[in-house]
Formats: structure tokens, C-alpha cells, sequence
């Protein structure tokens, strides 16, 4: 074997390189030496999220094909690990807390080796290399929901993700199974050319089967249910990383196993599906999200509606509609971890996470209330901030293939976005409008700069990353060419 | 040195916008206003340069062949939707924009100076939100300097829309007045709703000619027209249905009627405001506008006919108004009204075959001396206001001895209105009236006719202030402080000698040197008709006497009529409130709340009563979690195999 394969993936190395720094650092240096941990991870990565912009090759494939980068995945990325470094500043505070202190080394290794598995998820081309890649982003992603192991919700929300992600995984594998049974392969681009003009019952299942399995992660109903116990009970930076994060890469290695395995499917089987678990998701999402009082549960079935607008850029299944995800998945980073970061920032310092104790917010902590506003509208999709665009485009890739029936369904999303605006305008009214209830609003605190540093950056995000027109551009160019084999 | 300096015109009023704003009232009252003013001045030396540069420079070919050249100093550009659909922003030098700088810039100063001294009470405390009256100020300078140098309609469109923003804010200025703001609210939509008119023009127009620019468009319009390739609406060709609706736009702009009751209205707002939009720069950008796509209009024979039978009738129609009202305001508002009909009429009745477009180099003369002078007697009227308390004539009366500067200003005003020889509106209002009779000896008859209702419509107006008889007046009026006074004695001296600027050697439709020939009959005749207007009023007003009063019973019915401004608001009250609001609004009102709020209504509803029905899926329970997740899984794969099969 040519070892030197590997110098072809430098983005991969690179976050080893962080990740092990990280480890020796937690490992050998004093006890005094540790307190800069949080800081030097974010430090670390921040450096590798910025170097990743020159060392990155975009376009090879090595391993006999098993792994490429293309100039699509190295975006992907990209976006992941700034929403990573975000991830990583907004829990420097939390990470510092008094019981987090003999854990925290922990925390950063873990949360960077479930990045190096979804970095493995988006490259991989064969169905060996891409289940490596899921387990090792899912797995130690159990560990970090129950962090807080003193708290109760904390494990009782890891075991649900941990059966979840392990049923997911099984039915994943048996679909899997069935699809070597008939192709003989693994490898996507077998596969592909294996089933191309067949329309066996067997391939169907497995396609049905492939689906729950990644929408197990995408959080799709009705593969969600697991979302919001979760999202509640995991600690907050943990929350984050799982409604973005998470959720991008699995959004990108879909819409590549989708189009680069299933293409000859779409018209006649996964458009259908991925129709209904659209309209499901969004609906459902809007549904159960109008009901919630916890930010937390009501940010997990935000984030399952938006997952289902996510997937307007899969069933488009062109190069306009990777473009669109991609830049929709940068959008959702930005705006639900200034969210989260309003969140974790109340709670690290009250305790308090339900939206009636929102109340009056305006009055006490006006900068965090004017991110949250931000966030809010953004989610919503309301101009001019990112958000709207991010809509803009994603049903604009929806409808860029003229198919009658996805008309109907971004008139459907439509109608969707004008009931998620309730919900979303319901926080903002808590905050702006609603009178303190009886304890009165949140006392005036000053938020952590590290927390500060992360609101800056998403509030930046969100005001400026739709107005500048080139980052769209960008996201269109790195994905031309990249969904190759549907039509 | 070529001209791309010329960014700095519109750029210096932005950031002094922006400064005063911003600031508010953590500037002092007296500073901002000092600001406002010193940036003002220094914007208008640098437009002076340009346009002395333009006019009488040879180094960047602003002459070949003895025609003055339309130089684009610069232009960027802003937006590009396509190949053809480009917006930019430039900087077009031409005569007539040339000329707009300094109309625009030097009227601006004096204005800004003058407010100095009017935006005072009596104790001189600076008025509050001055702050907020001079940011306004600067914002209306750089629409209105942008209005002019736009290269392309559409540059042209976005300043006029914040020409009528900051007009409308500056007639709000007294916010805390009902009449202040009812009549920012009128001006503001009715010339919204003439632009509605504008914004279609333009779309038709740049739609069939394939350009949004002017140069493009007017340098060989017959070309701009081809390519319009003969379509038709209604029996007219498209360009013509553009060029109307382009002057609808200007009409509303122009107070041209039956567009222009927002003008008189306007006059709430201070007097210097008045003076800056309502006579000298904002009121005329309809005729500029026209003026700036003559060529295209002059292939277009029923354009011109609409322009200039609206321009005849609005001149006559608001002389007659004028000659009754006791607001002093509101007959320089009508007077305003009358003398930018006459330049619409003017270029209406304009032919290139004629006499070498006679009729355009007469409408931008008169537009130029017109500025200066109409500024002068607003200014007066300040002053007057100021030192009265009152805008009624009835307060007024003998003034002369108490105000003398405020006297001769006021007084070389109404001769140069009423076009006396030497002073500026002679000439130009000579050269309007030799068009007018090029064309048809109707127009010219009809146009003289209302230049002698002008001559005595103004001094009606002076008598009644500075003669007539003198009231007991509470403080003893006197004239305005230095800076008020001084803009007065600067726009007399324009006023006398402006006249005598050559306009046909610069300002001329083809931009050739034509020198003006003076046609003496028009000239005589027109002299005779001002003096013996002049003697009327000087007879009927100079000293207080029963005559007036008996005219007034006699022509009872007339007069009412031409008081109440022959009821033009009130036909619009009853054609907005019964018609449009009782018969068009209110069913549109009903569906809107019953069918489009109720479809929401009915969303919102199944939304909650769906979302309580489901709350149940979510139960908690692992086991049931898996279920679901499995069941799913497994009716995804079924339906669809047994769609397929």
C-alpha cells in the first residue's frame, strides 16, 4: 500500500493533529496548565480551521476510491468547523465550571473524534469507509449527552440516543446487506452502475432502510422522536453541536449516497420518499414546536422543521440544490448556535432554560436579547438577515428542475415558514413584549467573553453572510459538477 | 484637472447629512446649523468650479465643433441584472445639469444662511431640532444634486423619490402642527401617486429601447424609437404612452394640473424651506425632466400637445387663483405654480425647426432666473412672517417704513416676476412669450395675457404689504439679522443682472451657440401689458379704498370660486373619500379581513387544534420511539414498492 495516500487527505490529518495535541496537553501538563485547555483547544482548532482554507487538496481520491475530496467536501467542511470553533468558544465557560474541571480534556477529545467521523462520512465513497465514519461520529456523540452525569436528564438522554443511534445503525446495515446481496459491492459507484434500470422490491427496501438510517441523524420524522428528550437533557454545548454539526455532515453524505448510489431511483422511488418525510418533517416539526415552553425542546423540533427545509436541497438532486444545503447548512449554523448561545449563556448563569423566564429579557440583558432577536428572525427566515436567503435558495433549488409536484411542495414549506414565524415570534415577544412574571426578569448579568466572542461571530454571520453575495457564489461554484449521475 | 472630482457635490451634502444626523442633539443647536451651512458653502464652490470648468474650460473637450459635448465625469455600476439591464450611478455633464449645480448649489447656501437667522425666536434661541432641520436639509441638496447629474433615468428615478423624502420631511418639520403634517402627508402622496405614473414611463420606455441611459436615448432618438419597432397601445405608440406617463411624473413634481394642489399645502413648512424646494430647485425637476428627453419628446407630437395645453391652462388657471388669496404664502405658492407652467408651455410649444428650439433655451432661462427671483421674494416673505407674526395681508400693510431693505428686495422681485426691463424675468419671460408665438399666435396671446395677470397679481401683493394702510402692530416689525438680510441683497443682485447671462451662447437644445434674437413687437407689447397691469393694482391698492371691495361684490361668484381655489381639493376629497374609499376600498377591506385573514385564521386553528392531536406521539417512552422509527421505516419501503408494482 502507497502510504503516501495519505498525505492526500490533509484536512483529516490536520484535525488528528488538533485532536492529539489536545490529548497530550490533557494528558502531561500540570493541573495549573489544564485551566488554558478550553481556550487552547479553541486556539488549536481556530489555527486548523483557518490553515484548512490553504492545505486543502479539492479534488482527489485515493484508497482505490474509497475516499476523495472534491471541492464540494472541502466547503462541507468548511462550514462544519466553523460551526465547530463556534461550538468550542461558546463552551469555554461551561467547560471551565467547577465539576466540569476533571472531565473536561474529555469533552474536546470526544467532540473532535465525532468531527473526524463526520469529515470521514462526507469523503467516503464506499459503504465500509462511510459506516466507519457514522459510528465514529454517533457513538462517542452518547458520551457527550450524558456528560453531566451528576444531572438526571443527562443520562437518561444519552440512553435514549444511544438505543436510537444503535437501531438506526442496525436497520442501516441490514439495508446495507441487501444492496450487497444484489450489487456485490460496496463501492457507491458499483452500486450505482449494479442498479441502474432495476426496479427490484428488495432495492427498494434497502433504499427505505438507507433513509431511516441517516434520517435517524438528520432527526426526519417520524425517525425524530428521539430529538427532543435529547436535546433537553444533553448539556447545552453539546445540544448545539448536535442540531448543526451533526446534522450538516449528515445532510452532505445523503444527498451524495442518494445521488451517487440511488441516482437511477429518483425519479421512481427516493423523490416520493424524501417528498413525504419532507412534508412530514416540516409540518410535524411546526407542530410539536408551537407546544413547547423549554428553549431546549423548543429548539430540537425548530431544528427537526428545519432539517425538513434541509432536505429541499437533497430532492432537487442537482448541482443547484447542493449549493443551496450547503449554503443553508452555513445559515442554520450561524443562526442556531447564536440561539444556543443565548441559551447556554442564561443558563450557565440562572439555571433557567423555559421561555417564560424569557420575559422582560429585553429590559435586563438588551445585547442578548437583540442576538436571540436576530437568531429568531433569521430561523424564521425573515429579510434581510441570512436566514431568508438560505430559504430563498433552497426553494429556489427546489424549484430549479420545473417539476410540478416539487412546486407543490415548496408551496407547502411555504406555508410551513408562515407557522414556524409564530413560534419563532413567540420568544422575541417573551422577550420584548411579555411584562416579567412574579420572581421578575433575568437580573443583568455580563456574559463570559468567550461567549461574547461566539455571539459576535454568529450575529456577524447572520447579518452579513446573506448580503454578501459572493458567499453564495462560492457555494454554487465548489458544487458544480458534484451530483453527477441522476439525469 | 479633469472632472472626476465632481464625486466630492454629492458626497459632501451625504456626509453632512449623516453627521448631523447622527449626531442629533448632541450637537448644539447653533453648530449644526453651522456645519450644515459652512459644508454647503463648500459644496457650492466646488459645483461653481465644475460648472465654470464645463462652460468656459477647453481642456477636456467640452467643445468640438462648436457644440458643447455631454461629458460623464464618472460612473459605476451599481447593479447588473443583465447585459443590457444595468443600473449605475454617474455624473453627466451637460449644459442644463451644469446650470442645476448652480441654481441648486447657490440657492441651497443662501437658504442654509438664512436659516440661520429666521430658525430663531425672538429671544434668538435657535428653534428645537434644528439639528434635525439642517441634517434635511443636506439630504434634499444631495437628492436634488444627484436628481441633475444623473446620467441614466433610473439614477434620476431614486433621486426623485428622496427629493420627495426629504421634502416631505422638511414640510413636517413642525411635527407637533396638524396642518404641518396633513400637508406633508398630501404632498408626499400625491406626488408618490404621479410617480407611480413615472416609475411606468420608465419601465415602458426602457423596456422598447433596450437602455436606461440618457445619453443613449436622446442623442439620436429616432434610433431609441426604432427599436421600439412600432408598438402600439390603445392606437398610440408605446414611446408616446412612456413620455406621457414620464411627464405624469413631472407634472406632480411641477404641481402641474391636476397634480398640483399639493403645492399651496406645502407652504406649512418654514419659509425657507419654501423657498429651497417649493420655488427653486424641487418644483422644477418636472421640467427638467422634460427638458432632459426633449429630443425623444419631439418626436412625439401628442406628448407635446398634452405638455403643452397642461402647462397653458395650469399658468392661467393659478394666476387667477393667485390674484385672490390673502395668504401671502399661498399666492407665491400659485405664483410658483403659474411661472413653472410657463416654462412647461415653453418647452411644449419648443420645435427644433423653430426659430433653433427658441422655446427650450427660454424654459431653462426662465427656470434659472425664475429660481433666483421666486427665492428672493420667499425669502421676503420670511422675513415678513418673521417680523409680523402672521402670513395674512390683513396683518400686514405699510411695511415700507419699517422694513426698507425687506421693501426694495421684495420690490425688485415683483419687477423682475413681472418682466420689466432690466430685471431677469423680462428676458426670459420675452423669450417664452417669442416661442409661444412661433408655434400659434393662440399660445402667444393666451401666455401674455397671463403674464399681465402675474404683474398684477404681484403687486397686489406688494401694495398690500408695504403700502395700503398700516395696522397696529404689537412689536415694531423690522428687518431680519444679517444673515437673513444678506441672502436678500445677494438674490437682489442676481435678480437684476441675470438677466443679461447669454443662455442661447450656453444653454440651447442642441447644445450650439445661438444667440438670442429680441423680437421687439413681443417685447413692447409685452412691456405694455406688465405696466398696465402694474398701474391697476397701483390703483387699486396702493392706499386703502373701497374699490377693492366693490370689485369683489360685483365678481362675487368668481371671486368665491377662485378663493376656494375653484374647489380642485374639494373634488379630490369627494373623488378619494366617496368614490374610492366608500365604493372601491371597502370591498377590498371586507376580503382582505374575511377571505385572506380568515384563510390565515383558519390555518392558524387547524395548526393548533393538529399540533394538540399529535402531542400524544411524543410520549417519553423509548420503546415507542423504536416502534414508530421502525414502523416508518417499514411503510416508506412498502408504499412505495407497492406504488411501483
Amino acid at each position: 500500500m502507497d502510504y503516501s495516500q495519505f498525505l492526500s487527505m490533509p484536512q483529516e490529518i490536520g484535525l488528528l493533529g488538533v485532536f492529539l495535541l489536545v490529548f497530550l496537553y490533557d494528558t502531561f501538563l500540570s493541573k495549573k496548565a489544564q485551566n488554558a485547555l478550553p481556550v487552547f483547544t479553541c486556539v488549536a482548532f481556530g489555527i486548523f480551521t483557518i490553515a484548512n482554507v490553504f492545505l486543502c487538496d479539492a479534488s482527489c481520491s485515493i484508497f482505490g476510491g474509497m475516499f476523495v475530496n472534491t471541492s464540494a467536501t472541502v466547503a462541507i467542511k468548511a462550514v462544519l468547523n466553523i460551526g465547530t470553533l463556534i461550538v468550542l468558544i461558546q463552551s469555554v465557560k461551561w467547560a471551565n465550571s467547577e465539576y466540569m474541571t476533571v472531565r473536561r480534556g474529555e469533552f474536546y477529545e470526544l467532540l473532535l473524534i465525532t468531527l473526524f467521523g463526520m469529515y470521514i462520512m462526507i469523503s467516503a465513497r464506499h459503504f465500509l469507509m462511510f459506516v466507519i465514519g457514522l459510528e465514529t461520529a454517533s457513538l462517542p456523540l452518547a458520551a457527550l449527552v450524558a456528560f453531566e452525569k451528576n444531572r438526571y436528564e443527562s443520562h437518561e438522554a444519552a440512553a435514549k440516543y444511544l438505543f436510537t443511534a444503535i437501531f438506526s445503525s442496525a436497520l442501516f446495515m441490514m439495508g446495507l446487506s441487501f444492496v450487497y446481496a444484489l450489487a456485490g459491492s460496496l463501492y457507491f459507484s458499483d452500486i450505482a452502475a449494479m442498479v441502474a434500470g432495476e426496479k427490484m422490491t428488495m432495492l427498494i427496501i434497502a433504499l427505505a432502510f438507507v433513509i431511516a438510517g441517516i434520517g435517524f441523524k438528520l432527526s426526519l420524522v417520524p425517525f425524530h422522536l428521539w430529538t427532543a428528550d435529547v436535546y433537553q437533557g444533553a448539556p447545552t454545548p453539546v445540544t448545539g453541536y448536535l442540531s448543526v454539526i451533526s446534522k450538516g455532515a449528515a445532510a452532505f453524505a445523503f444527498m451524495v449516497i442518494l445521488a451517487q448510489v440511488f441516482g437511477s431511483f429518483y425519479d421512481v422511488a427516493w423523490k416520493w420518499m424524501l417528498y413525504a418525510l419532507i412534508v412530514l418533517t416540516i409540518t410535524l416539526g411546526n407542530l410539536f414546536a408551537i407546544r413547547q415552553r423549554n428553549m431546549k425542546r423548543f429548539l430540537a423540533f425548530s431544528s427537526v422543521s428545519q432539517a425538513g427545509y434541509i432536505m429541499l436541497g437533497v430532492v432537487a438532486a442537482n448541482d443547484f440544490g447542493l449549493a443551496s444545503l450547503m449554503y443553508y447548512v452555513l445559515v442554520y449554523v450561524l443562526s442556531n448556535l447564536a440561539a444556543f448561545g443565548v441559551i447556554g449563556a442564561i443558563e450557565n448563569k440562572t439555571g433557567k432554560v423555559m421561555m417564560s423566564d424569557y420575559n422582560g429579557l429585553r429590559s435586563t440583558n438588551p445585547w442578548l436579547s437583540f442576538a436571540m432577536m436576530l437568531a429568531m428572525f433569521s430561523l424564521a427566515g425573515i429579510p434581510p438577515f441570512a436566514g431568508f436567503f438560505s430559504k430563498f435558495f433552497i426553494f429556489a433549488g427546489a424549484l430549479s428542475t420545473g417539476d410540478v409536484a416539487l412546486y407543490v411542495l415548496v408551496f407547502i414549506a411555504l406555508l410551513n415558514t408562515i407557522i414556524s414565524l409564530y413560534y419563532y415570534l413567540l420568544v422575541v415577544k417573551a422577550m420584548f413584549i411579555n411584562q416579567p412574571g412574579e420572581g421578575g426578569a433575568i437580573e443583568t448579568f455580563k456574559s463570559a467573553c468567550s461567549e461574547r466572542v461566539a455571539m459576535v461571530i454568529c450575529v456577524l454571520g447572520i447579518m452579513l453572510v446573506g448580503i454578501v453575495s459572493c458567499v453564495y457564489a462560492y457555494m454554487v461554484e465548489v458544487a458544480s459538477g458534484n451530483v453527477v449521475g441522476i439525469f | 484637472m479633469d472632472f472626476s472630482y465632481s464625486y466630492l457635490v454629492l458626497v459632501l451634502p451625504f456626509v453632512t447629512f449623516l453627521f448631523l444626523g447622527l449626531m442629533g442633539t448632541r450637537l448644539s443647536r447653533k453648530a449644526a446649523g453651522v456645519v450644515g451651512t459652512t459644508m454647503m458653502g463648500i459644496t457650492a464652490v466646488i459645483a461653481y468650479t465644475i460648472a465654470l470648468d464645463y462652460f468656459f474650460g477647453t481642456t477636456q473637450g467640452q467643445l468640438v465643433d462648436g457644440i458643447r459635448q455631454q461629458l460623464v465625469a464618472w460612473d459605476l455600476t451599481w447593479l447588473e441584472f443583465s447585459e443590457k439591464l444595468v443600473i449605475k450611478l454617474g455624473f453627466l455633464l451637460d449644459p442644463i445639469s451644469a446650470m442645476m449645480l448652480i441654481v441648486i448649489t447657490t440657492v441651497s447656501f443662501l437658504v442654509h444662511l438664512y436659516s440661520l437667522g429666521y430658525m430663531q425666536d425672538h429671544h434668538h434661541e435657535y428653534e428645537k431640532g434644528l439639528q434635525r432641520y439642517y441634517a434635511f436639509l443636506s439630504l434634499f441638496s444631495l437628492s436634488m444634486l444627484g436628481l441633475v447629474v444623473a446620467p441614466n433615468i433610473f439614477q434620476m428615478y431614486i433621486f426623485w423619490e428622496l427629493v420627495g423624502v426629504s421634502s416631505y420631511l422638511l414640510i413636517g418639520f413642525y411635527y407637533t402642527l396638524p396642518a404641518a403634517v396633513s400637508a406633508s402627508k398630501k404632498a408626499f402622496i400625491v406626488t408618490r401617486f404621479a410617480d407611480l405614473g413615472f416609475l411606468v414611463g420608465i419601465l415602458i420606455l426602457s423596456f422598447y429601447t433596450q437602455t436606461f441611459d440618457f445619453i443613449t436615448l436622446t442623442s439620436d432618438p429616432t434610433a431609441a424609437i426604432a427599436t421600439a419597432g412600432g408598438a402600439t397601445f390603445m392606437g398610440c405608440s408605446v414611446t408616446a404612452w412612456a413620455l406621457t406617463l414620464i411627464f405624469m411624473g413631472g407634472a406632480g413634481k411641477s404641481a402641474m394640473f391636476p397634480l398640483h394642489i399639493w403645492l399651496p399645502d406645502a407652504m406649512e413648512g418654514p419659509t425657507p424651506v419654501s423657498a429651497l424646494i417649493h420655488a427653486a430647485t424641487m418644483v422644477v425637476a418636472g421640467v427638467y425632466l422634460i427638458a432632459r428627453m426633449f429630443p425623444l419628446y419631439c418626436l412625439e407630437e401628442g406628448a407635446m400637445t398634452i405638455i403643452t395645453v397642461i402647462g397653458a391652462f395650469t399658468a392661467f388657471y393659478a394666476a387667477a387663483v393667485a390674484c385672490v388669496q390673502s395668504d401671502i404664502k399661498r399666492v407665491l405658492a400659485f405664483s410658483t405654480i403659474s411661472q413653472i407652467a410657463f416654462m412647461v408651455t415653453s418647452l411644449g410649444v419648443a420645435r427644433p425647426e423653430l426659430h433653433d428650439g427658441v422655446g427650450y433655451m427660454a424654459s431653462m432661462f426662465h427656470l434659472f432666473t425664475h429660481a433666483m427671483f421666486k427665492a428672493l421674494l420667499f425669502l421676503c416673505a420670511g422675513a415678513i412672517i418673521h417680523a409680523v407674526h402672521s402670513n395674512e395681508m390683513s396683518a400686514m400693510g405699510g411695511l415700507r417704513k419699517y422694513m426698507p431693505i425687506c421693501n426694495i428686495a421684495f420690490l425688485i422681485g415683483c419687477l423682475a416676476i413681472a418682466g420689466i426691463p432690466p430685471f431677469a424675468g423680462f428676458f426670459s419671460k420675452d423669450e417664452i412669450l417669442v416661442a409661444a408665438f412661433l408655434n400659434s399666435p393662440i399660445w402667444g396671446v393666451w401666455m401674455m395675457l397671463v403674464a399681465g395677470m402675474t404683474a398684477f397679481y404681484m403687486f397686489r401683493l406688494y401694495y398690500k404689504i408695504f403700502w395700503w394702510n398700516t395696522p397696529n402692530y404689537h412689536h415694531t416689525p423690522h428687518d431680519g439679522p444679517m444673515t437673513m438680510s444678506l441672502p436678500l441683497i445677494i438674490l437682489s443682485g442676481i435678480s437684476i443682472v441675470a438677466g443679461f447671462v447669454p443662455f442661447g451662447e450656453m444653454v440651447t437644445y442642441d447644445r450650439a451657440s445661438h444667440p438670442i434674437h429680441m423680437t421687439m413687437w413681443v417685447a413692447i407689447s409685452s412691456v405694455a401689458v406688465a405696466v398696465v397691469a402694474i398701474l391697476l393694482a397701483t390703483k387699486l391698492y396702493l392706499k386703502e379704498n373701497e374699490a377693492p371691495a366693490k370689485m369683489k361684490d360685483a365678481f362675487k361668484g368668481v371671486w368665491t370660486a377662485a378663493y376656494n381655489r375653484f374647489y380642485m381639493d374639494e373634488l379630490y376629497q369627494f373623488i378619494t373619500h366617496k368614490i374610492i374609499f366608500e365604493r372601491v376600498s371597502r370591498p377590498l377591506a371586507w376580503f382582505d379581513r374575511q377571505i385572506v385573514d380568515g384563510s390565515l385564521n383558519m390555518l392558524a386553528n387547524i395548526t393548533n387544534s393538529a399540533s394538540y392531536a399529535v402531542r400524544k406521539l411524543q410520549s417519553g417512552n423509548i420503546q415507542a420511539y423504536v416502534y414508530v422509527y421502525l414502523i416508518g421505516a417499514l411503510l416508506l419501503g412498502a408504499i412505495t414498492v407497492i406504488c411501483l408494482i
